[in-house]
């Protein structure tokens, strides 16, 4: 092996610590010659994609590392699981399903990782620090660390998270160095109307964008509002790392290693400039849905990624708008929320829990709805603000999909068809 | 007619089959059914092709950390790729074949290879591929 490994690595690599950390060793240094790392380095701090899906591979995998004495060797948050661990029957999930995820689920947390189950680790617990070297798995956490917080991992896939929790070592490369996170092309937004950059639609309909538009290289994005919120910037993290492979990204005043353009780009020109209009937006958001205005709308899918106590406030918000009116959840329509214990225990800690299940919410924890099977098979059109999750759910779902914002999503569980505003979205 | 493509060995091995290939990335995660192979990204050019024993041709991949499951868990059900060619290193592509090698000893041969020699291959190509990097390729009359 042409990498340098440190005495410690080969300890690793000779079985010293155990088998497990041998076979997290010989990943790691395997998938250190992929790369062309010279060395391997430390984190210190991991978070586990790989505990999400179910599949008899990953299980194996797990049980394989556990039982060789696996255990992990810096803080490791897990990100959601294929099961929502108390609610599950409530769900449909079959009993043989949900024995195995317990298994995966046990898997992890007998290896020492922190039982968060969340997508949006950022928001819940162990939030990173600019600058930390740590290694996360989940694409749109890997891009909300890079680019919101400016802590540096590489896209962590399934299951070198795991090998690298264990050892506290993943190859020296990538987004972890510093010359490898200038940005190389620029994306200016032209004369959009402030309405539309103040929607949260916006947000995730620029992900999708950017994400097609980025192909391979770091984008810089300018004119982005500088008072954009976390949930906003999560939504279009999620969007970008669908469409695309972004790990990545600056928006000049908004993220911490772009306060300007200058600094965005260290000094160099950009490779490519793309100027956003309008046009590009209505095309990148027409690109979400396949379903259309009007359809019958079997289910809403709101908090992909994990809904956040201000979403589920928003949330509230229009329920209470509606049913101010006299409006009900159409009796056609169920109405499901993903989060995390996080922000759930903030919720039941106040009056909108009553709100938003009064209304006929159904919230569900830990878990997906495209890692656990509770989406039954008639379910013909969802309907979600998630660019992630419209993205995702041709494929991984086989329904139909219509993109809206939160309002839209309320509005149209209430009619019982896709119901958006197109008035904002009009060329003029 | 026979030629011979000089490529680096991502992931060794060897392996021959049918080119399928496409010119945008895919993410295997949302795009390839790990039960029966099936491309089923119903936004790429590919939607509704079968991946399982052929050499899946594609600049890179994209999308999901989560790939790196389906690739090994496809490998797994035998419905994987025969081997993968890229225009550059995908590491969550490589990542599922190695772990794959690890716990089962069986690797998908991944290949990556230069810019004109990639956009050489044509669809339905026959490929052979070489533990070396090497990639011949015969194309069909």
């Amino acid at each position: 092996m042409s990498v340098k490994l440190s005495k410690r690595d080969k300890e690793y690599l000779d079985g010293q610590h155990g088998k497990a950390g041998q076979i997290a060793m010989r990943i790691l240094a395997r998938m250190a010659e992929v790369l062309e790392a010279e060395e391997l380095m430390d984190v210190s701090q991991a978070h586990i994609d790989g505990c999400g899906l179910l599949s008899d591979a990953g299980l194996e995998f797990a049980e394989t590392l556990v039982s060789q004495g696996g255990r992990v060797s810096v803080p490791t948050t897990l990100n959601m699981g294929p099961l929502d661990l108390q609610n599950w029957k409530h769900f449909g999930v079959d009993e043989e399903f949900a024995a195995k995820a317990i298994r995966q689920g046990k898997a992890y947390t007998d290896m020492g990782c922190i039982p968060t189950w969340t997508c949006a680790p950022y928001q819940s617990y162990l939030t990173p620090r600019f600058g930390q070297q740590i290694a996360w798995g989940e694409s749109n956490a890997i891009c909300y660390a890079n680019s919101v917080l400016g802590a540096r991992t590489n896209r962590y896939g399934d299951y070198i998270d795991i090998c690298a929790a264990i050892t506290g070592r993943v190859p020296r490369c990538g987004l972890h160095l510093k010359a490898n996170r200038k940005g190389q092309i620029l994306l200016r937004l032209v004369d959009i109307d402030p309405a539309i950059m103040r929607s949260n639609a916006f947000y995730a309909v620029l992900g999708h964008l950017l994400g097609t538009a980025a192909e391979d290289k770091i984008p810089v994005i300018e004119g982005l509002d500088p008072e954009a919120s976390g949930d906003q910037l999560k939504a279009l993290c999620a969007a970008a790392a669908s469409s695309g492979a972004v790990a990545l990204f600056h928006a000049v005043g908004v993220t911490p290693e772009a306060n300007t353009l200058e600094e965005a780009f260290a000094g160099n020109e950009p490779e490519r400039v793309i100027d956003i209009g309008l046009g590009d937006l209505l095309e990148a958001r027409s690109d979400l849905s396949t379903a259309g205005e009007g359809d019958k709308l079997d289910l809403v899918v709101l908090g992909c990624p994990h809904f956040s106590f201000d979403e589920f406030r928003e949330l509230a918000g229009l329920i209470k708008a509606q049913t101010n009116k006299g409006n009900k959840l159409h009796s056609n329509v169920r109405f499901v929320v993903i989060s995390c214990q996080t922000s759930y225990a903030l919720l039941q800690r106040s009056e909108l829990f009553d709100v938003i299940t009064g209304f006929g919410v159904e919230i569900t924890l830990d878990t997906c709805v495209f890692h656990t099977p509770m989406v039954s098979a008639d379910t013909k059109v969802i309907m979600t603000n998630s660019g992630k999750c419209a993205y995702y759910a041709p494929g991984e779902l086989g329904t139909g999909v219509a993109f809206g914002n939160m309002a839209e999503c309320v509005q149209s569980a209430v009619k019982g068809r896709v119901s958006r505003e197109e008035a904002l979205w009009k060329e003029s | 007619m026979e030629r011979v493509l000089s490529g680096r060995a991502v992931v060794a091995g060897a392996a021959e089959g049918t080119a399928l290939v496409s010119r945008e990335p895919l993410s295997l995660w949302g795009g390839l059914c790990p039960r029966t192979g099936e491309i089923i990204d119903r936004r790429h050019e590919l939607s509704g092709s079968y991946a399982a024993g052929k050499v899946l041709v594609m600049p890179w991949g994209r999308g999901s950390s989560t790939s790196s499951a389906t690739l090994l868990e496809s490998i797994r059900a035998g419905v994987a790729p025969a081997a993968i060619i890229n225009l550059k290193v995908a590491p969550i592509l490589a990542l599922g074949s190695i772990v794959s090698d690890e716990l089962y000893h069986k690797a998908v041969p991944i290949v990556v290879l230069s810019e004109k020699d990639f956009f050489s291959i044509k669809q339905d190509d026959h490929l052979n591929i070489e533990p070396d990097g090497t990639v011949k390729v015969e194309t069909r009359p």
